[in-house]
């Protein structure tokens, strides 16, 4: 086999954190190479430097055996290397012709559409699958325009497709025709890596998946001699300690804090992205929901907080049913949120600590009088805040965008644990914080847990999910797949469920 | 930072090259163009008493800016809601109720003035709240309908019959004129209301449940979702507000100054758009806003006065307002930009 690509001992960092770790990775001329992780593993940062898009720490990479340097997507595409992203970046109003005419080398000035609409039908008839030329790219679909990306990097004179997430926009017969297309060009002589963490798909049409985790590389491994089982095991590990079973106790009575019955929610681009959920919290008790993100858990946390309408079944809290009540009425309910993006929607960055500190209640007494805040109380208050949280902070007065990101998380708890919860919606409450933080932030939520909270914890970490929870359901493509009692969490399972197998 | 600094560097030498253009094409050296403003300007009695006439309306109106601004929602049109508050002005006196008690009639004006500019700018607010139009180019608009609008009236139905001809509503009483500070044009009640406005504005932004939430909404619209804000009211409200200040600017210009409704360019010359400099010149702080309006009222006396002076066009003095506001705007943006990317490198 001729290699086409090889890269050595790939390191970058991101600050303190590593992203990729002295990876190795090997591409063969004709091949379709599986890149496989969970979000966060690396997968991403390792082809948008062979993208040119980010610069290694340290590494080499070779094409066709040569050493080469890549400073930017435009060194990327002189070596044949073409990125199909997951968000397809094709100008909306312009047509695919222009699409693929835009930052191509040889255009020429006068009609230069000319030439490539007959390279694109020549393209579609040997590759049988239909695209007209000329229409815009609004009126296409999700497949069709992943059609016209590759068509794009196949007009560059591309060797080397970096397929980011192709299948997540797609239909299933869109991706039956993906594949198809995808082992037609490699039959070309052109190498394919599918960056993906569904294995199914892995299986279905790799002939080799490399599996990072945690930022390192755990294998390089031929399809034929694995099975998922073992796919399943290099993606997630087995360092998993299974300790939350010793303090699991079962019953939690009959007292429901949260019950969400046939929930069905629409994302941003109308397409449904919770389906018929259903599942109930009692109080005292943790509901881990494991997933890879974007199967619909930010969806379902948006509708049980009142920030996104759901479209059929229902949400009750206290046994009250609360569907589709705003986002204040829900929170007057004592109904605690931890977003998922602290920056972009837990604070208010300019704004100081204390003004943070009364975000969801500066129109409460003692802090506001209805027309005037009191600055005296909510200072105090805040103060009270920093030092029963460990908040290190010169001072309440601080805007809180200069808090290192643990602080603000603590500072998000603060606040929210504060209005003595009934629920708590946590989500991703540890990403990447530090060990010390995890750790205070996890115990936070243990005793709120012990002082009868019911508390529906979101994250992508297994060991976190299995430290907290007392059940845990899967998430996968808007719909939660079996839900266990820990004492009985299998971690091969629930990987498998994660990957939808 | 070194792109911040580059920017700054830029926006000098824009304003360099600016006055380099004007040397060229009038002769008149640049040294001799700002000594000539700053001492017809600063330099006398007269020209202090002028600068602070002038500078009455563009605190009003640059309070009001400030306001949105602070919200982040961008209104431009000052400028009309200046106009509308100055429609409202005569309406009350010539029409309304002209045989009003001096303090009443007075108090019936500014009242109708903010009214008027309010609801001008209210319509903005509810285009952008219920149909999602970008402010910017709705708040613009508004402004060329409202100058066509003070134009229709002087030439149409409020044309008076006793001005030989001329595009001018009827002359108020003296009941309705605003006060002034012995023989100069300083109308003293429209800039002791601008200065207990400014105070109060900055005690509405810092100490008040509106400012509170103006400032949340301001600085990140996800968190005040999050919070359950409700954004629409707020837009609503801080655009009424925002409007009526500008309103009121234009009952002082009419009531204290021309004591007429005449041509939107007579009143204005563009009062609102220069506020739009001095919010952000004064980092939309309303104390600073005050400081600010004093120079840039400064510079429009100047303006005036190099006409005569030095017998330069009335649009040099727009060309280095325009030169400041990009200079203004590549800073902020500069910033927002640098911050911006913080956020995503984080």
């Amino acid at each position: 086999m001729e290699k086409i690509l090889q890269m050595k001992g790939i390191t970058k960092r991101f600050g303190n954190i590593v992203a990729n770790d002295k990876i190795d990775f090997e591409l063969n001329r004709g091949e379709i190479h599986g890149l496989l992780g969970e979000n966060g593993a690396g997968k991403t940062t390792l082809m948008n430097i062979l993208y040119g898009l980010y610069l290694p720490d340290e590494g080499e990479i070779y094409i066709n055996g040569t050493k080469v340097d890549i400073k930017s997507p435009h060194d990327a595409i002189e070596f044949g290397i073409s990125m199909v992203h997951q968000n397809f970046k094709l100008i909306q109003s312009h047509t695919v012709v222009e699409n693929v005419a835009l930052g191509l080398r040889d255009t020429r000035f006068f009609y230069p559409t000319r030439l490539i609409e007959k390279k694109i039908k020549n393209f579609s008839q040997k590759y049988n699958f239909k695209i007209d030329p000329n229409t815009p790219v609004w009126q296409l679909s999700a497949g069709e325009k992943q059609r016209v990306e590759i068509i794009k990097a196949f007009c560059r004179d591309a060797k080397i497709f970096i397929l980011d997430e192709p299948t997540t926009m797609l239909t299933p017969n869109e991706t039956r025709e993906l594949f198809r297309l995808l082992r037609l060009l490699k039959e070309e002589g052109i190498s394919i890596i599918l960056i993906t963490h569904k294995l199914d798909e892995v299986i279905e049409v790799c002939d080799r998946v490399t599996v990072l985790r945690g930022g390192k590389k755990v294998d390089t491994v031929e399809i034929g001699k694995v099975d998922k089982e073992e796919l399943t095991r290099m993606m997630f590990g087995q360092d998993i300690v299974l300790k939350g079973r010793d303090r699991y106790m079962g019953n939690f009575g009959e007292d429901l804090a949260l019950e969400v019955k046939d929930l069905t929610v629409l994302n941003d681009k109308g397409l449904v992205a919770v389906k018929g959920v259903s599942f109930d919290i009692h109080r005292g008790e943790i509901l881990g929901i494991a997933g890879v993100s974007g199967n619909g858990q930010k969806e379902l946390i948006e509708a049980i907080t009142g920030l996104r309408k759901a479209i059929k079944g229902s949400i009750k809290i206290l046994g009250e049913d609360v569907t589709n009540m705003g986002v204040k009425e829900i929170l007057n309910r004592r109904v605690a949120h931890i977003p998922e993006e602290r920056v972009r929607m837990g604070i208010v960055p300019s704004m100081s600590l204390e003004e943070n500190a009364i975000l969801k209640s500066y129109d409460k007494s003692p802090f506001s009088n209805g027309l005037m805040l009191d600055h005296g109380i909510i200072s105090g208050y805040a103060k009270e805040l920093i030092s029963k949280y460990g908040i290190s902070a010169l001072d309440e007065k601080v805007p809180a965008g200069t808090l290192s990101g643990g602080n603000i998380q603590k500072l998000i708890l603060a606040r929210e644990l504060s209005v003595s919860p009934i629920l708590i919606i946590a989500s991703h409450p540890t990403q990447g914080l530090d060990v010390r933080s995890t750790r205070q932030i996890h115990e936070l939520l243990l005793r709120k847990k012990e002082e009868g909270c019911a508390i529906l914890l979101v994250s992508e970490d297994l060991q976190e999910l299995i430290n907290l929870s007392d059940r845990i359901a899967v998430m996968f493509n808007g719909s939660i797949k079996g839900i266990m009692d820990i004492d009985r969490v299998n971690i091969e399972e629930i990987g498998a469920l994660m990957v939808g197998v | 930072m070194t792109r911040r600094y580059s920017n700054s560097f830029l926006s000098i030498l824009v304003i360099i090259l600016g006055f380099l253009a004007v040397y060229l094409i009038s002769g008149v050296r640049p040294d001799i163009i700002l000594k000539s403003i700053v001492i017809s300007a600063f330099g006398s009695v007269y020209g202090l008493s002028e600068t602070l006439t002038k500078s009455i309306p563009l605190v009003l109106c640059g309070l009001g800016l400030s306001l949105s601004f602070k919200a982040s929602i961008w209104n431009i049109g000052a400028e009309g809601q200046l106009l509308m508050g100055a429609v409202g002005a005569t309406w009350v006196v010539l029409y309304l109720m002209p045989n009003a008690p001096r303090l009443i009639l007075i108090l019936a004006m500014f009242l109708m003035g903010a009214i008027l500019g309010g609801i001008w700018a209210l319509i903005t607010a509810i285009l952008k709240v219920k149909f999602n139009l970008n402010e910017i180019i709705v708040s613009l608009m508004m402004n060329y309908i409202a100058i066509e609008f003070v134009n229709y009236l002087v030439y149409g139905p409020w044309k008076s019959p006793y001005e030989w001809g001329f595009p001018y509503s009827t002359k108020f009483p003296l009941s309705a004129q605003l006060s002034r500070i012995s023989d100069t044009r300083i109308h003293y009640p429209t800039l002791i209301l601008a200065i207990i406005l400014a105070i109060s504005l900055y005690i509405v932004l810092n100490k008040t449940k509106l400012g509170y939430e103006i400032r949340v909404i301001g600085d990140n619209i996800e968190a005040a979702r999050y919070a359950g804000l409700d954004i629409p009211k707020i837009v609503l409200v801080v655009l009424l507000l925002s409007g009526g200040l500008a309103g009121l600017a234009g009952v002082g210009e009419v009531a204290g100054i021309h004591h007429r409704l005449r041509v939107a360019s007579g009143i204005s010359p563009g009062y609102g758009y220069t506020a739009v400099i001095v919010a952000w010149l004064g980092r939309l702080n309303p104390l600073l806003i005050i400081l600010v309006s004093f120079l840039f009222g400064g510079l429009l006396v100047g303006g005036d006065a190099i006409q005569v002076s030095l017998g330069l066009p009335g649009a040099t003095i727009n060309f280095v307002n325009g030169l400041i506001l990009i200079f203004v705007l590549v800073q902020s943006v500069s910033k927002a930009r640098i911050s911006y990317v913080r956020k995503r490198k984080k």
